[in-house]
């Protein structure tokens, strides 16, 4: 294909006018309000909804809710999830509930954070938490297993305790 | 038209039905499912669970007795005034059978209802969900919400039935089908319904849990998760697992079976309807037998027992099929064996075979049967071993190590000659997946693989030829036998098999038995040979 190379005017082909034109521009900038963030050092407010890494979550007695029916493995789009099914302690005061995960891994550079796990947790297990800037040195370093995703999540308050008169 | 089936409608559907049939399988004939719990097509029907209720009517008859034709140009129908069960009725001509209309779905939701009303809804930790029976028949008649408001009945959780089987009676939906197999089927009258109404609990008798060999049956047949494998109890989630249609490799009976894995790891097998092996039943001892498929033991290297520095070194693949080959060159043909294992396929042993004329032999492996599944020879392919060209003397192997007759061994998956007389031998090449006291006495190991990673045939003691399919890919470092074996014998100068499509055509040639077969014409049920 032929590109018509476009007709310039004699004001266009001047050149310096279009220079002064932006250098203006960026001199203009320099007393208004700035909008630049010292981010690290600075983080940015997140709002109510914010959807940041997910992390599991204990309830108001120190349980871990997660129960391992692996269903956030399943929904997961870009499968970084995968969980490792095991019991509850016998004779723990949980051992009601049965199963556990003995392990618990989300790979955080798969992670699109897109919420899906936290919506199909049926035992409100899951959540997206307010950490945005997950980083590490190493990708061994981002996957994030049951003790570092539960230390993140820390507990919630909430009412239903399903399995608590089981 | 023989006298033996009738005709009848099924949801506006034409159906022609076998006499004596009932409802359920003849609306399976035309794809039409009824709802069912307690109904199992194996065992004597009990008509407790009410799920399969359906609307049966006749046409209505004039005085000529012929059917009477309504103003719409329909034939009337009379129905009647209670459904009935589709599970205990059975068809007859002229029958008109509705399966969803709105009094039957009615039926339904209101049985769902009951059965939902102390249903723990354990489903986040239930092996059971994903092939749950009540949960599929709740999404199609439950409701969202339930309208109960009291107290859930509570029953005994999590309680051993027997060292194989947990039992959660919570969840049981009382339809009685393990009771009725263990009676039945199983031969052990031990389980029971205990208490009334809504606590009716199952329960064995006492000092009577289930002790056969087929108890595990019932986890199979349990339409929820009330009956749990402690083996497979938490490992995973069913809808992860892929189904491979394989072979039982326990005993000569070869029960059809489904290999349940995930990436490279089997979870469980289950059993696989098979009208003229195993019905849909397998025992206990063969369903549990798959763990040496993940041992961590596995062979997984091709190795050498080096002479001069008097241990044994790992080779490449390559370099030890070139090894082996200059080996066997240097070896006489007349004082080569081979050993093939029974649990070996038959074209591995077709195979292996053609490496020595003279001596071939396989190892008897007998263990108590029953009249049941369970065979006495526990080889899964003593036919297909003989149909090869083996015998199951090997003592004549043993005798002829032991006079030196033998210099040259060729082992498939077996353990079974003395380290003595192995260590005359001048030459031992052993294909195994685990190690032993033959592999130690190797001069080659080549390492095979498993009956869940291969192609291949087994032929039953009933002559009948079944097909084995790769569930897993080959644990990393190992190859198939019968690619091994090929590999060797092409470098020997025989034919290169890339396939093993390839390998049993050739095999049909040369053994009569199995003329015109193919692998696809085996089939996923097999089929007999002629002996
Ligand atoms: S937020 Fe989305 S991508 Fe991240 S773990 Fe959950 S389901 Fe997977
Ligand atoms: S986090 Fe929730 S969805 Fe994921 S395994 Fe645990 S209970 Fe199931
Ligand atoms: S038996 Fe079925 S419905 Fe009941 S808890 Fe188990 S999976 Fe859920
Ligand atoms: S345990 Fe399972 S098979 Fe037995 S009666 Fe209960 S629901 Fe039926
Ligand atoms: S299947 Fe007919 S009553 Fe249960």
């Amino acid at each position: 294909m032929l590109v018509q190379r476009p007709k310039l005017t004699f004001w266009e082909r001047l050149y310096l006018p279009q220079v002064l034109q932006g250098l203006w521009q960026t001199l203009s900038h320099i007393p208004r309000k700035k909008f630049t963030r010292q981010y690290p050092e600075e983080k940015p407010p997140l709002y109510g909804k914010y959807r940041g890494a997910p992390e599991l979550v204990r309830d108001p007695d120190g349980r871990v809710k997660c129960v391992a029916c692996q269903l956030c493995e399943f929904v997961c789009p870009p499968k970084a999830i995968r969980v490792v099914p095991g019991f509850r302690k016998e004779g723990a005061s949980d051992a009601s509930v049965e199963k556990e995960p003995s392990d618990f891994i989300i790979n955080m550079n798969r992670c699109i954070f897109c919420g899906f796990c936290e919506e199909v947790c049926p035992e409100e297990a899951i959540f997206l938490l307010r950490d945005f800037s997950v980083s590490g040195y190493s990708r061994e370093e981002m996957q994030f297993h049951k003790d570092k995703l539960l230390e993140l999540g820390g507990v919630r308050e909430d009412k239903i305790q399903k399995w608590k008169n089981k | 038209m023989a006298d033996n089936t009738v005709n009848l409608t099924i949801d506006d559907k034409a159906v022609v039905a076998p006499k004596g049939m009932n409802l359920i399988e003849a609306a399976k004939l035309v794809g039409i499912e009824i709802p069912h719990y307690c109904y199992h097509p194996k065992l004597c029907i009990a008509g407790n669970c009410r799920m399969c209720l359906v609307d049966v009517g006749m046409p209505k008859l004039g005085a000529d007795r012929k059917p009477e034709i309504g103003s719409d140009g329909k034939m009337v129908v009379m129905f009647g005034p209670k459904l009935v069960i589709g599970c205990n009725t059975t068809v007859a001509d002229g029958m008109v059978v509705l399966t969803k209309s709105p009094k039957v779905v009615k039926a339904r939701e209101g049985v769902m209802e009951f059965l939902l009303i102390n249903h723990p809804l354990d489903c986040p930790i239930c092996d059971q969900a994903g092939e749950c029976r009540l949960q599929e028949f709740s999404v199609d008649y439950g409701k969202a919400e339930s309208r109960f408001v009291e107290e859930k009945v509570h029953k005994p959780k999590k309680t051993a039935l027997n060292a194989k089987i947990t039992l959660d009676d919570e969840r049981c939906i009382l339809c009685s089908r393990c009771i009725r197999f263990m009676r039945d089927v199983a031969g052990q009258d031990c389980l029971g319904f205990i208490q009334r109404g809504s606590h009716s609990t199952l329960t064995c008798y006492l000092g009577n849990e289930p002790k056969t060999n087929y108890d595990l049956n019932i986890v199979d047949i349990c339409p929820v998760g009330a009956l749990t494998s402690n083996d497979f109890r938490f490992q995973q989630r069913v809808w992860f697992l892929k189904q491979t249609k394989s072979i039982c490799p326990n005993c000569a009976t070869g029960c059809n079976t489904v290999i349940w894995s995930r990436e490279d790891v089997v979870y469980r097998q289950t059993p696989r309807d098979n009208n003229d092996v195993n019905q849909c039943w397998m025992c206990d001892y063969g369903r549990i037998n798959y763990k040496f498929i993940n041992d961590p033991h596995r062979l997984t290297t091709p190795s050498v027992k080096s002479a001069t520095l008097g241990q044994r070194v790992n080779l490449t693949w390559p370099e030890a099929i070139r090894q082996v080959v200059d080996k066997l060159r240097a070896a006489k043909r007349d004082s080569l064996a081979v050993i093939g294992s029974a649990r070996a396929t038959t074209e591995e042993l077709y195979l292996l075979k053609k490496f020595s004329p003279s001596f071939a032999a396989y190892i008897p492996r007998v263990g108590t049967g029953d009249n049941f599944l369970l065979n006495t020879d526990r080889n899964p392919n003593a036919a297909g071993a003989m149909l090869t060209g083996f015998s199951s003397d090997y003592s004549v192997i043993a005798d002829g190590i032991a006079d030196g007759k033998i210099k040259t061994l060729i082992v498939l998956g077996e353990d079974a000659i003395v380290p003595e007389l192995l260590a005359k031998l001048e030459l031992l090449i052993v294909l195994d997946i685990l190690p032993g006291k033959t592999t130690e006495a190797a001069h080659y190991i080549l390492p095979g693989v498993t009956f869940a990673e291969k192609s291949g045939t087994f032929i039953n003691a009933k002559n009948r030829i079944q097909r084995l399919n790769p569930a897993i890919p080959p644990l990393v470092g190992t190859k198939p036998e019968h690619l091994i074996l090929s590999a060797l014998l092409a470098e020997l100068g025989g034919k290169r098999y890339a396939t093993i499509q390839e390998v049993f055509a050739d095999m049909t040639r040369d053994v009569p038995a199995l003329a015109g077969l193919n692998l696809s014409k085996i089939g996923d049920s097999g089929v007999e040979v002629k002996s």
